[in-house]
């Protein structure tokens, strides 16, 4: 945390997000304002700008900048099977009962970020012999990260101290590093996995719903939206699910307070997982 | 000095509206102890940030609750700060207060080695509540929540240091000492009879 978070206000932060809004076309006005401003002084950090002012200056003047930043403001820090009771309920439970009434399963990764969570689907659907029944996409509105999801490549020590670890945790007899090989200080995950996952940009906040699932996850992505923005994205998912579809949230997200609660069912509210029982 | 003949003293002052208290190595008997001995009528909210293990997700609200005389909630995405309760930042998210009484979480970087970082749980909760907030630095191995502490001191909260002569381990207590210049530095009991005799609004 820097000194800067006392210099910047409220305003300066308008103007940002304005400048944004008009000439890109993106919406940060409704994100979570704590987290929001301590990514910007983290931009004017990295970039040694000094001020708010000069950032909007980049941002109007360079497109180019533009992209980077985009790839800044946004937290990317994610993990495979990040919540190893999540996945041991996914493969002891959800998965055996929605692929048991289904012939095939549609499943949506919203804000998939490096892709982490996206593999970690792909190695339980193989491990269950359900990846030729299943359709995945997998969006972010930050197209890089998306680039990146798409190689599969994990720095080696995020993967032998966070992945390998929950792995473990999750499937004690097995190891993940069957499932990737090690260069040069990274690891590269089977891009065999994710053969048949779509990966595509895709804005949550202004994005239009494109298609029904059998499944959404999106785990700490409302996070940094505002309840207002968080009971907009709730209607967005509902309308993407199927009747009897599941939505699957962060392990400290709530939608209880959204309207469109009501339209859903809570399967398991320690894991987080909804299940839609209206439309 | 001075300031203290036209003010009231922090017992006798009304203002406060919460306490946030940091901790690290060393600060788990220290916060079960305070949490068995503050009274009920003390009804401020607390809002804790405790380093803690990342991937053993439950337990420590249990373990912390068993002498607690008050609810102790690990608070899920915005949710709303109310009297008399107490907050614990989960583990592997940042917890900070907005506008509005209203935690978010974030899975931010780590800050000082650190996710919950004490210096934004801090900073935030200074952010919203100015000069009407109690901040308590506890036993801990880093410096984390030091920078933290000057902010809600320069914001006009009042600024409580764990003795580091009581403390298991220093390093955060000294650091938030050299910072932020607290009020006083207490010890364990010191800090509860403080907590005990505040005069509620
Ligand atoms: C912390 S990551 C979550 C990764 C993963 N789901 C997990 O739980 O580990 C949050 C992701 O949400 C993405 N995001 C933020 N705003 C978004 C929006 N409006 N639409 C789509 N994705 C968004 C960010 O780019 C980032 O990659």
């Amino acid at each position: 945390m820097s000194q800067l978070i006392e210099d910047i206000e409220i305003i300066d932060l308008r103007n940002l997000i304005h400048v944004i809004q008009s000439q890109y076309n993106y919406d940060f006005s409704n994100y979570a304002i704590s987290s929001f401003k301590r990514r910007v002084i983290r931009v004017i950090e990295i970039y040694k700008l000094g001020s708010v002012k000069r950032l909007i200056e980049r941002v109007q003047s360079e497109p180019k900048f533009f992209k980077d930043f985009l790839s800044e403001i946004t937290v990317n820090v994610t993990e495979m099977f990040r919540d190893p009771t999540l996945w041991r309920e996914l493969r002891d439970k959800l998965l055996p009962e929605i692929y048991s009434k289904l012939k095939e399963v549609k499943i949506w990764h919203a804000g998939c970020s490096s892709g982490e969570e996206v593999f970690s689907m792909a190695i339980l659907l193989k491990e269950l012999g359900l990846t030729k029944r299943t359709h995945i996409v997998a969006t972010d509105i930050d197209h890089n990260i998306i680039s990146k999801a798409k190689e599969g490549k994990i720095s080696l020590k995020n993967m032998l101290d966070i992945n390998d670890k929950n792995y473990t945790r999750f499937m004690p007899s097995n190891s993940l590093s069957n499932y990737y090989k090690v260069d040069n200080n990274y690891a590269f995950l089977d891009k065999t996995l994710v053969e048949n996952t779509v990966f595509k940009e895709h804005d949550l906040v202004k994005s239009e719903v494109f298609t029904k699932f059998d499944l959404i996850l999106c785990r700490n992505v409302m996070i940094y939206f505002s309840q207002s923005l968080q009971n907009d994205v709730l209607n967005k998912f509902h309308q993407s699910l199927f009747i009897g579809g599941h939505l699957i949230v962060g392990s400290k997200e709530s939608i209880s307070w959204c309207d469109a609660n009501v339209k859903f069912g809570i399967v398991n509210s320690e894991e987080k997982i909804y299940r839609k029982i209206k439309d | 000095m001075l300031k203290s003949l036209n003010s009231p003293s922090v017992e006798e002052n009304t203002k406060y509206k919460a306490i946030v208290i940091g901790g690290s190595a060393g600060s788990f008997q220290v916060m079960v102890k305070i949490l068995s001995e503050i009274s009920n009528t003390m009804d401020l909210p607390i809002i804790l940030c405790l380093h803690r293990l990342k991937h053993i997700r439950n337990g420590f609200v249990e373990a912390l609750q068993i002498k607690s005389r008050k609810k102790i909630i690990e608070p899920e995405d915005k949710e709303s700060l109310k009297k008399g309760n107490v907050y614990l930042a989960p583990s592997n998210y940042h917890l900070s207060l907005e506008l509005g009484n209203k935690f978010a979480l974030s899975t931010e970087d780590m800050v000082n080695n650190s996710r919950p970082s004490i210096d934004l749980t801090i900073q935030s909760s200074s952010y919203v509540f100015k000069d009407k907030i109690i901040g308590i630095m506890l036993s801990g191995a880093n410096k984390d929540g030091a920078l933290g502490m000057s902010i809600l001191k320069k914001r006009g909260g009042f600024c409580i240091v764990q003795d580091p002569l009581e403390s298991t381990i220093n390093t955060m207590p000294n650091a938030a000492i050299e910072q932020a210049n607290p009020d006083r530095i207490l010890n364990t009991d010191g800090i509860i009879k403080l907590l005990n005799s505040l005069k509620l609004s």
